[in-house]
């Protein structure tokens, strides 16, 4: 569990970071949060180093936690030789950069976010390092992007870091997408995500034939992050981040992601063709790619960033050599890049925060004014040009060692090796000039602070740090290997190594030769700069970010259209897209299909259905036919609702035409209260196009729904009711199966269902609340014509059927779980029956007595329902189980007493409270002299 | 009558989408109409149709499938409801944005 307490401690140091902010700053306050800030990782090295004596027992200790484990995540933690050396250098750096942005952040109000973020970042690296599991580990790959995106973008007044952070955002995130892809597969090979199988699986996977594809999209992955040519583009626009971060992550950590990817994965994937040609000329390319420009950038950090993006191609070049040696170097090489690397930065922080600026055009012969800082800069600057007894000499001599082995394709054998020498005197002729140039080189030139400012001794302490240890491991190699990274070597090559012998090293005559041409080579390189530079301003300048930023408006600009193509905000357009792609794919399945006939036989046609049928498809085709028209229109939709309820009643179900009946009433009369409002007449808008497109829409729509109508009614049925036939009057208490279907065995359904009703009756309300009439769009087709809204006879008679029709509701709701009928169809005739009285004696009349309102009737039967499906959890039955008892009642006989009955209240009084709802707000609508309160 | 059954279903599917792809609020409704009816319909055919033989029991020999007929009558309740509330959308529509058309502005058919 500690080791999944090492990624998280940092996280904990945020919140801590995050609470000890204060209000208003006060002059103090960078060094307080400095030290909050360096509790966590301070800990986590100090874990790590405990942990050295079981890692270099050849340990690999092991954490897991299930997570998710239908889709193979898992929170599991894995620490062996190569997480150890990658976490011990992140937290051990992470403090000295945390030492050091005390100092740069002084007096700054941002440096509580820096110390904040920059925890946030450490917790997602070491996730990276420490990760078992290949999905858990690219979350926190995305997660480094992210937090790489916001502190690129720390000072967002700046363009520059806005455009930056954006680019690097745009390529690692897009690696990330790939190595998504990659992964995904890989785990699909494989059939885990977790590291130890997939480092068991070599043979599954080289084998399969995915494997080049996998390989692929995990390299663009790892290359975007670790800046390879080509996305090696983002790094050098990075730089617009605060010089602690482009130390930390653009240099030391982050963009070493991808190298830790490739060597974690080198012992499941490596030792192909595909691996080394892939991976080799893109170090290839990305080596001599950053050492050349490096030489060319005036600016400090710019040099420093292709310097790096030159390193990182070197280090790639010997992970794809692949060989047990050419591993040992590559990592050997990688700790001490991140040694020297970052004081450098650190430096170059130094010198533009004293001087103003970065620009070694005009820095020049800073030693006067920065002796020590001068000292302890040499130090990193000649382990970077390879110097003899320094670090980076002998990580170069193993390079150059390790190219004269390669001789497996036949371009590999003299290429490399000539190769690397050039791109080493490129990178000696770089580091003389970062320190020749910013110490000695004359006079400054235009500084905007000379003399520099003071900045405190303090700041050289992380500096002088990193530079002595980057001095120890030139000292004593062997120990250094020996120790730390032999162990990381055998995690990358999975076999027992042999170590490193730096002595025969030492007695190597070419790589010997080879470094002294690189050495020579630079320094003449170097002396010759005058003129080289000048031939450099006369090549045609490209901005990458410009170039980037093009691309990027273009593809905007390109999605916009596509957008605008798509959703121009015609909702007739849309409609007809959704059609479009549900009508597609089955014309597209469906082509030659021919087994629509079915084995049933065909039943007879009976005259009066096909009488009924022929009406039913006559009326509706009227309806399309005549909608201009809109009340003739309306009135034969009636009619289709009618023959529609005439074939419920045809074909056994006596409950769907009772509700289908009353509905429809209703129904008809909503829409006429409505389109009393509206223009009568529908405008022939529509051009010849447009007509032929929706005809041909909906002719595919009603083909396809009648053949497979067809194609169901001609087969067997199979149906699950049996159960329901069997159980209803056992297990219900009735013999209505349908009613007992909808109170009983689906009660549930039916609660959501008149619980619906009750929503849209409510939306109902609100919406014509605060409708005015004043501002009605069809004031000339409203309530005219009518010399007497309310005719006598109609209120007579009208007021005589109320009991009548109350008595039929509830005689159809008491029978309901016997025969037809039930609470929706009861609750539906006694809205009829009332809606008559509103249409015969005027709303006033009818609202004045009333004796309630309609809301409460709802909520009152949603409460009746609810309640009666919450009792049976008294009597420990599950939710809406039903009781039932045949009791005799005195002159009545026997009379069934169900709990369903009551359930059934609950839905009568929701359908009657819903109905007359939405009924009486549209009909308040229409009264000109409206009952003065809202309805409802 | 199968053929029968089916070629009303498909009729009153075809118009109404066709109603549906109109550009006024009211034609849409009258195509929502006609389309849950087809829906209706169709949901209760898949319990083949057979005549005379309610699901009642004790009533007749063989009974009709119930489960349909259970779905068919609260959708016909729920379209109901969803009904009378896209009535009240549209005539909310209509008044505050003084058109009638789908978009709530003058037709231009393609807005190219």
């Amino acid at each position: 569990m500690d080791i999944g307490l090492l990624v998280f401690l940092p996280v904990l140091g945020a919140i801590a970071s995050l609470l000890s902010r204060q209000k208003r700053p006060g002059p103090d306050h960078v060094s307080t949060h400095a030290l909050v800030a360096l509790i966590a990782p301070a800990i986590c090295l100090l874990l790590l180093l405990s942990y050295l004596p079981r890692i270099q027992s050849g340990e690999a200790l092991v954490y897991s936690l299930n997570w998710v484990p239908e889709i193979g995540l898992g929170l599991a933690f894995r620490l062996d030789g190569l997480s150890w050396l990658f976490a011990t250098l992140i937290t051990g750096i992470g403090c000295l950069i945390i030492l050091y942005a005390r100092y740069y952040f002084a007096g700054k109000d941002t440096a509580g976010r820096f110390f904040i973020l920059i925890q946030l970042f450490m917790t997602a690296m070491l996730g990276i390092v420490l990760s078992e599991n290949l999905l858990f580990m690219l979350v926190f790959w995305e997660l480094t992007s992210l937090v790489s995106f916001l502190l690129i973008g720390f000072t967002w007044s700046s363009r520059d870091a806005r455009r930056g952070a954006r680019m690097s955002l745009v390529i690692t995130g897009g690696g990330g997408l790939a190595l998504l892809g990659g992964i995904l597969l890989l785990g699909q090979i494989v059939g885990s995500y977790q590291i130890s199988d997939v480092l068991a699986a070599t043979d599954t996977i080289v084998s399969d034939d995915r494997y080049p594809l996998t390989l692929s999209l995990i390299l663009l992955g790892a290359f975007t992050k670790s800046a390879q040519a080509p996305f090696h583009l983002w790094l050098p626009h990075a730089m617009a981040a605060p010089t602690p971060v482009s130390a930390y992550l653009h240099s030391a950590t982050m963009v070493k992601a991808g190298l830790f990817l490739m060597a974690r994965l080198h012992p499941a994937m490596g030792d192909t063709e595909l691996w080394f040609s892939l991976i080799t000329i893109t170090g290839m390319v990305t080596l001599m790619v950053g050492a050349f420009v490096a030489m060319f950038m005036h600016d400090i950090k710019g040099l420093l960033a292709y310097s790096t993006i030159s390193h990182l191609g070197l280090i790639t070049l010997l992970i794809g050599m692949g060989s047990e040696m050419a591993m040992a170097a590559a990592l050997f090489h990688l700790t001490t890049h991140a040694l020297f690397k970052a004081p450098l930065f650190m430096m170059a922080g130094i010198v533009d925060q004293a001087t103003g600026s970065r620009d070694m055009r005009n820095i020049n012969g800073l030693w006067k004014a920065m002796p020590a800082l001068m000292l302890i800069t040499a130090i990193p600057a000649a382990a970077m040009a390879g110097l003899p007894l320094m670090s980076g000499y002998l990580s170069k001599k193993m390079l150059f060692s390790e190219s004269l082995l390669v001789t497996a394709p036949h371009w590999a054998n003299t290429l490399i090796p000539a190769w690397v020498t050039i791109a080493g005197l490129f990178s000696v002729a770089y580091s003389v000039r970062i320190f020749h140039n910013v110490f000695f080189n004359g006079q400054p030139v235009d500084l905007p602070h000379w003399p520099p400012r003071k900045k405190p001794a303090g700041m050289l302490i992380p500096l002088f740090i990193l530079a002595f240890a980057s001095l120890l491991v030139g000292l004593a190699p062997q120990a250094t290997y020996d120790g730390l990274i032999h162990l990381a070597v055998m995690a990358t090559s999975m076999t027992h190594l042999p170590l490193y012998d730096f002595s025969a090293l030492a007695d190597a005559q070419v790589p010997a030769m080879m470094s002294m041409i690189a050495m020579v080579g630079g320094i003449v390189f170097y002396l010759a700069r005058g003129p080289l530079f000048a031939i450099h301003r006369q090549l045609p300048e490209v901005d990458a970010k410009n170039i980037f930023e093009q691309i990027m408006q273009q593809s905007i600009r390109f999605a916009q259209s596509l957008v605008y193509r798509l959703e121009n905000g015609s909702l007739q357009r849309y409609l007809a897209f959704i059609l479009v792609a549900a009508i597609a794919p089955a014309l597209w399945m469906l082509s030659g299909y021919s087994g629509w006939q079915g084995p049933s036989e065909l039943t007879e046609v009976n005259p009066m259905v096909a009488f009924g049928a022929l009406i039913l498809c006559l009326s509706a085709l009227g309806v399309a036919l005549f909608h201009h028209q809109r009340l003739p229109a309306l009135l034969l939709l009636s009619v289709t609702g009618l023959f529609v309820t005439l074939a419920f009643a045809q074909f056994s179900a006596p409950d769907l035409a009772l509700t289908q009946l009353s509905v429809e009433v209703m129904a008809v009369v909503i829409m006429m209260l409505a389109l009393s409002f509206l223009p009568q007449t529908s405008p022939r808008e529509s051009g010849f196009g447009r007509i032929f497109r929706d005809l041909s829409l909906a002719g595919l729509a009603g083909i396809g729904v009648a053949l497979f109508a067809y194609a169901v009614l001609t087969r067997p049925a199979e149906t699950i009711s049996g159960y329901f036939l069997a159980n209803s009057v056992p297990g219900g208490g009735g013999t209505n199966v349908v009613n007992v279907i909808l109170v009983d065995f689906r009660g549930f359904d039916t609660l959501g269902e008149i619980t619906v009703l009750g929503i849209a009756a409510v939306a109902v309300f609100a919406f014509t609340r605060d409708l005015h009439l004043k501002e009605r769009v069809a004031s000339a087709g409203s309530a005219k014509g009518f010399a007497e809204p309310h005719p006598v006879i109609l209120q007579m008679v009208s007021r005589m059927a109320l009991p009548i029709a109350l008595l039929v509701s509830a005689y159809i709701f008491l029978r309901g779980h016997n025969m037809p009928g039930g609470g929706f169809i009861a609750g539906l005739v006694t809205a009829v029956a009332l809606t008559l009285q509103y249409m015969a004696g005027g709303l006033v009349w009818a609202q004045e007595r009333m004796l309630t309102h309609f809301r409460p009737l709802i909520g009152a039967g949603l409460l009746i329902a609810t309640i009666t499906g919450l009792g049976s959890w008294f009597v420990g039955y599950p939710f809406l189980t039903s009781a039932f008892s045949h009791m005799d009642w005195p002159l009545i006989g026997e009379f069934e007493l169900a709990t369903a009955l009551l359930f059934d209240l609950g839905v009568y009084t929701t359908v009657v409270g819903a109905t007359l709802l939405i009924l009486a707000n549209l009909g308040k609508l229409m009264t000109v002299a409206g009952p003065g309160q809202e309805v409802g | 009558m199968e053929l029968l059954v089916a070629i009303t279903l498909g009729v009153l599917t075809s118009t109404g989408v066709y109603l549906m792809l109109r550009a006024r609020t009211f034609s849409v409704v009258l195509g929502l109409t006609l389309l849950s009816h087809g829906v209706n319909l169709f949901l209760f055919s898949m319990g083949r149709l057979t005549t005379a033989s309610p699901a009642v029991i004790g009533l007749v020999e063989k009974y009709t499938d119930p489960l349909p007929q259970a779905l068919v009558l609260t959708a016909i309740v729920i379209s109901f409801s969803m009904t009378a509330f896209v009535v009240v959308l549209a005539l909310k529509a209509a008044v505050e944005l003084r058109s009638d058309h789908v978009d709530g502005e003058d037709p231009n058919e393609d807005r190219q």
